[in-house]
Parts: C-alpha cells; sequence; structure tokens
C-alpha cells in the first residue's frame, strides 16, 4: 500500500536528523511492502484534506521556527482536520511547540501555536540537555521504552488531563520538574526527543506505519511481522544505558 | 584568600605540572598546565600574551582551525618565532598552556574554539582577528549557530578600533559583520566552474537572509551554505572580495591549486592538501598571514611547503599498509571529506568511528545530516569502531548499505586491526574518526611505533 507523509518545512525544520527519521519509516514500510511517498509542505502551501496519512514536523533553531510560526498557524484549521480524520502525526522539537498552543519567549512575545497538541511552552534560562530515557504505553499493557537526546531551552506544560508520551526514567523531559515528555492525542504524537528518535525506536516506527495505513485503508492498524532489529536495540541499549548515567533530573 | 605568585613561579609551576602529566601517562598535558596557570592567576594569559613583540593573531571557526592555524604557521614561521597552539588546545586553558611553552616566541598564532573566541579575544588583545566560518556543529554543547553568531557580532561591536578583522565573506552570517566594521578585510572563491551542481546541500545552514529572513540566491553554493549568495528580498549580498581564488583545480586526493588574487597581485598556490574546503582554509590562512604583514611570494611559498595537520587528511604507514585520516566532527566537514574521497577514486573499505565525548558532541545526530550516501556506491564494506559504532551502523543500515557488510567493533583498538587485516598489502585504509576516536587511534599507532605523539610532532 501507499503511505502518504506530508513532511512540513523541510528546508526551514530539519536541523536534529529529521531526515535520520524520515529514512526509518521509508526503510522499513518497504520491507513491509508499501511504498513512502514524502511530500514536502512549504510555506504558502495548502494542506489537501485527506491526503497524507502522515504529517511529519521536525525541529530548527530559533530563528527558522520563528519564520514558519506565522505561516503554521494560518495552516491550523488544516492540520486539525487532518488529525481529526484519523491522519498520524509526528511532531519533534521544535515542530513539538509549534503544534502546542503557543510558545513564549523570555521577553513576553508569543508564537501562535496549531494547538493540536493541549500544551504551551515558555522560553526558559538554561536548556536541557543530554540522553533521555521514557517508558511509555501507546497500546494498552504494552509497556516499551524510548530512547533519545533532548536539547531545548522552552518549558512545556500540559494541560490538566493532557496526555503525555510517556514517564521519564532519566532525563528532563517536557519542563524538568513535572516528570512528564511529550504529548499524545490519538495517532499524533509531539515529543523533544531527537537523536534521531526513530533508528533507535523501531518499535515505534512501526507504531506510526500501522496507523498511517489504518488512515490510508480506513481499518485498523495492522500488526506487522517482526524484523531483524538487533543493530537497533544495541544503539538503544546504549543511549539508554547514557541516559541511566545522567541519572534522574 | 589567594596570594599572588610572581609570574615566572606561577608560569613554572605550571609547566612542570604539564611535564608530570606526560611522564604519568596521562596525555599530552596541552591543558594542564594553562589550567593550573588560569587557576593561580586570571590575569597571567593576559601578561603573557603582553610580552609577544609582535602580538597576537586570533583565528576561529567551525572548521578548519587547526588546519588553517597550520598552514598560517607554515607561512609565518620564516619571519618570526611562534607561540602557536598546534595540537588543537583551542580553550583558554589551552592558550595559556602554549604561551606558558613559548619560551623567546616573536608573534602569537592562535585557534580558538567557537564559544570561547570572545573570553580569548579580550584576554589575548589580538592585533588581526581572523572569522573564517560558521555551520551547525555541536548544538549540546554550543545551543545553536545563532547564539555563537551573535556572541561573534557582539565581539566584532566591541572590538578595538586598531584590530585588523578578516572575514570569510562566502559565508553570510561573516559577511554581514562587514557592515559594522568598515576597513574589514573580505577573503572568498570567485569561481562559479567549482559550485555545487544540485545547489544547496542538506546540511546546509544559513540559508536565509541574516536581515529579512528570505531565502538567499545562491549564484554559487560551494561548500555548504559558503559561497556567492544575495537576498532578492532585501539585496543583502556578499561583499567585496579584497582576497579571492579563482581558476581552481582540484587534483583528486592529491592536492589542489587555484590563483590568489589581490590587490596588488595574482599568485599562483598549489597545495598538497586536497578539496575545496582546503582551498578555503588556505584562503583564510593567506588573508589573516598578509594582514600579519606576509607577502604574495611568501605566502604561496609557505602553502606549497605545507603538508597536513595531525588528524586531517594525514598519511601514516603501519607496515605495509597506510592508513588515510580524515577528521570528521560535524556534518559539513563531514560532507566536504566524503566529497573529496569520492573525487579520488572512493574506497572499497573504510573504517568509520564515532565517540560521544564532549569533545565529540554528546548527541551523534549529527551524523544522520552528513551525507555519507555517495561513499556507498563503490563501498564493498565498512567497520564501524568507537562508543557509538551501533549507531553508525545504524546510518549505514537506513541509508541502504547491506547490514551484512557492516562490522560493529566498539572497540577502537579491535576496529582498526579488523580494518587493517581487510587492507590488502600495500593499500591504503580510509579512516574518518572523531575527534577523541582521532585521538585514541592516533594513541594506538604511535604505541606501535608508526607516528610520533602529537605533542612532539607539533
Amino acid at each position: 500500500m501507499k503511505i502518504v507523509v506530508g513532511h512540513l518545512y523541510p528546508e526551514y525544520l530539519n536541523i536534529y536528523a529529521d531526515r535520520g527519521n524520515i529514512a526509518v519509516l521509508a526503510r522499513r514500510a518497504a520491507w513491509r511492502g508499501h511504498e513512502l511517498e514524502v511530500r514536502p509542505i512549504s510555506a504558502g502551501a495548502a494542506i489537501e484534506p485527506g491526503v497524507h496519512d502522515l504529517l511529519y514536523i521536525g525541529g530548527g533553531q530559533d530563528r527558522e521556527q520563528a519564520l514558519v510560526a506565522h505561516d503554521l498557524a494560518g495552516k491550523r484549521d488544516q492540520v486539525l482536520a487532518a488529525a481529526a480524520g484519523g491522519a498520524a502525526v509526528l511532531a519533534v522539537c521544535g515542530g513539538y511547540q509549534l503544534l502546542g498552543r503557543f510558545y513564549r519567549f523570555a521577553d513576553g512575545e508569543e508564537l501562535p501555536g496549531v494547538g493540536l497538541f493541549p500544551l504551551h511552552t515558555i522560553a526558559g534560562e538554561r536548556r536541557m540537555i543530554g540522553d533521555v530515557l521514557l517508558e511509555v504505553e501507546l497500546e494498552p499493557d504494552e509497556r516499551r521504552t524510548i530512547a533519545g537526546f533532548e536539547n531545548h531551552a522552552g518549558r512545556t506544560k500540559l494541560d490538566e488531563g493532557a496526555e503525555p508520551l510517556g514517564r521519564v526514567v532519566a532525563g528532563f523531559g517536557n519542563d524538568g520538574e513535572s516528570g512528564a515528555e511529550g504529548c499524545r492525542v490519538g495517532r499524533a504524537l509531539g515529543t523533544y526527543l531527537h537523536g534521531p528518535l526513530l533508528p533507535r525506536n523501531p518499535w515505534l516506527a512501526d507504531w506510526l506505519l500501522a496507523q498511517a495505513l489504518a488512515h490510508r485503508s480506513g481499518g485498523e492498524p495492522p500488526s506487522f511481522a517482526e524484523l531483524d532489529d538487533g543493530l537497533e536495540r544495541e544503539a538503544h541499549a546504549v543511549s539508554a544505558r547514557r541516559a541511566r548515567a545522567r541519572g534522574g533530573r | 584568600m589567594r596570594v599572588p605568585l610572581p609570574l615566572p613561579a606561577l608560569a613554572a609551576a605550571a609547566r612542570a605540572a604539564g611535564a608530570l602529566s606526560r611522564v604519568a601517562g596521562a596525555g599530552g598535558g596541552t591543558t594542564l598546565p594553562g589550567k593550573l596557570l588560569w587557576k593561580l592567576d586570571p590575569g597571567a594569559v593576559s601578561k603573557l600574551a603582553g610580552r609577544l613583540p609582535q602580538g597576537v593573531a586570533v583565528l576561529s571557526a567551525t572548521n578548519g582551525k587547526t588546519t588553517t592555524a597550520a598552514m598560517t604557521a607554515a607561512i609565518l614561521e620564516p619571519r618570526a618565532r611562534l607561540a602557536h597552539n598546534s595540537a588543537g588546545a583551542n580553550l583558554v586553558s589551552g592558550v595559556a598552556s602554549t604561551l606558558l611553552a613559548a619560551n623567546g616566541a616573536e608573534l602569537g598564532l592562535f585557534e580558538v574554539d567557537e564559544a570561547a573566541l570572545p573570553e580569548v579575544t579580550r584576554l589575548v588583545r589580538p592585533r588581526v582577528l581572523c572569522l573564517s566560518n560558521l555551520f551547525r556543529d555541536q548544538l549540546d554543547r554550543y545551543g545553536e549557530l545563532e547564539l555563537i553568531a551573535e556572541r561573534w557580532r557582539s565581539l566584532v561591536r566591541q572590538l578595538p578600533e586598531e584590530v585588523r578583522l578578516v572575514v570569510n565573506g562566502d559565508d553570510p552570517q561573516l559577511g554581514a559583520l562587514v557592515a559594522e566594521r568598515p576597513g574589514a578585510v573580505v577573503f572568498g572563491v570567485d569561481d562559479p566552474s567549482q559550485a555545487r551542481s544540485g545547489g544547496l546541500q542538506h546540511a546546509a545552514d544559513s540559508k536565509h537572509c541574516v536581515r529579512c529572513g528570505a531565502p538567499y540566491t545562491f549564484h554559487a553554493a560551494y561548500v555548504g551554505h559558503l559561497g556567492d549568495y544575495e537576498c532578492p528580498a532585501c539585496g543583502h549580498r556578499r561583499p567585496p572580495l579584497e582576497l579571492a581564488a579563482r581558476s581552481i583545480e582540484l587534483h583528486g586526493l592529491d592536492g589542489a591549486s587555484f590563483d590568489l588574487h589581490a590587490p596588488e597581485g595574482t599568485q599562483r598556490i598549489r597545495l598538497r592538501l586536497p578539496g575545496l574546503y582546503n582551498v578555503y582554509n588556505a584562503l583564510a590562512a593567506a588573508a589573516l598571514s598578509r594582514a600579519l604583514g606576509a607577502s604574495l611570494d611568501e605566502i604561496a611559498a609557505g602553502l606549497e611547503r605545507f603538508a597536513a595537520a595531525f588528524g586531517r587528511f594525514e598519511r601514516i604507514a603501519i607496515g605495509d599498509r597506510r592508513l588515510l585520516m580524515l577528521l570528521i566532527k560535524n556534518p559539513a566537514g563531514a560532507n566536504e571529506a566524503i566529497r573529496t574521497l569520492v573525487a579520488g577514486g572512493g574506497p572499497s573499505l573504510a573504517l568509520v568511528a564515532l565517540n560521544d565525548a564532549i569533545a565529540d558532541g554528546k548527541d551523534v545526530s549529527w551524523i544522520w545530516d552528513v551525507d555519507f550516501e555517495p561513499l556507498l556506491d563503490g563501498l564493498g564494506r565498512v567497520v564501524v569502531t568507537g562508543d557509538r559504532a551501533a549507531e553508525l551502523a545504524l546510518r549505514f543500515k537506513y541509508a541502504g548499505f547491506d547490514p551484512g557488510a557492516i562490522e560493529v567493533l566498539p572497540d577502537l583498538e579491535q576496529g582498526l586491526d579488523r580494518a587493517l587485516a581487510a587492507t590488502p598489502a600495500g593499500g591504503e585504509l580510509v579512516l574518518l574518526p572523531t575527534y577523541t576516536a582521532m585521538l585514541a587511534l592516533r594513541r594506538i599507532v604511535s604505541r606501535r611505533g608508526h607516528v610520533p605523539q602529537y605533542w612532539q610532532a607539533a
């Protein structure tokens, strides 16, 4: 089956190895006999309804992020409609912040957000940098871990009752104090973790692909045959070890 | 309360500590004496620098610092005895150690870490300051590129009138500094035949106008975002070049040559180092040396003599095989190393080493922004090593390289031996290591008697 990925602002938001995430999605789809087609969605372009099975938005430096924020806010209804229509979403770092309600700088100025994720972000003094280990449960009783690297000055506060992506085992997470990392709304995931995220957490790539296929078929997310993920497990283990050595928050 | 010791006593104590560190096998002792001196008397660095009769020159860049400084040293050595941090120890401590060790030096020549530049400049008060490029590097350590650029801008605004500023006009962030500093010397490449055919590469950073944010039009992109840029919206463009490289010829892995154009004349420069990025390094060295009084003849002679800075395109004989070592530390630098290798035919076997110590960058995501793909066509086998070998293996696997042809040996010595064993007698093994992996591998081959220790070679 063909899976269409809409990559938002690839020319601006590409700093934390976002193309590693795309490469993992593409290869793992191909190994299961599916074809991943990545379509850039640039500034000024519209997100056509129903076309994308997965929307991807990555991280950028502050400057790039400010450049796209207003354009993205103009696409607000289109992003919300895509997510409501069952498209999967993966938002990393800067893209995660921009899909919240707003980002507030230290001087009080605000960048508008999309409001897909029930959260807001406030610039902090000290950057939160280092390896992170999360415990997540995207499906009932399926406990998994995610290992990655975070580097952000923003403190993200989830609204009351919002669902984080995972619980911080080691590292800072959303704000360095709540113990929460990322946010989940249905098939939409937002996180600060790069590294990039998907190569060392291949199960998460598979989960996203399954959600995207469900959007395409209109049915349930399929289950995939296992792949040989020995190298991925090794990389995950090293990253997790780094996070644990760094200790708690 | 701290009782200040007289400078000579401080210096002697700090030097002794460095010698002790070498004897104890703790390493080159290239920063320890400086760290001690810095702790004992923070004013000592300025005093030592102030004693150099010909003053101090400082250069900084994300890529090419060590090579550019070494090229500059080759040009200037006939003119002056140098205090030069040639082993690449480029924080305040490394500069202080160099000053301590440099008895009888006349001129200070320091490569300085991007983040440490404002502090070092304040301490050593250079005559000439050369800013050569800004690329995305180790974001975990520095925060963001824009942050460094802002620190450099404020440094330039505060520079005393008499300091000569030398900048690479092909880097939009640096070219913009010329507006704040009339009289700055601007260098750059002026040879559209060498422009990248595909336009800007993936890892290019300063793609948007530093003034208004609109995407630049690149009339020519040479290395990453270095090139001849112009903003279609506000008109910000590359400043006029005072020193330019024209008629560039790249000779595979063997070298490069170009015409160095200056207001006073033109000189053909022949480099024994390959690649367009080394043309940039040579241009920076030429502009810096010229600002210190070197003639075009002296510049050409010095650059022609120059072979390689350690670990940067360094060839080491190991029995009947050779190691060709190309340091990789960020996407732009690694891309140029790979581009140069591929232009020279491309290896069938490569040893790639990834560590994640502070000096390498604890965030290894940068390897996904490196264009390893051009290397893969000719590559039959890759040995990955270092603390994050598995992550490298994934980089190659998801680039479409056969996982069966990837060998993962996190231990550097084992990785090196496996790759050497797979290298035919008389052949050359290409090694792409990150910084601490390069130092460790160099230590291994030096322990086996193949290269001098770097603090002796320098």
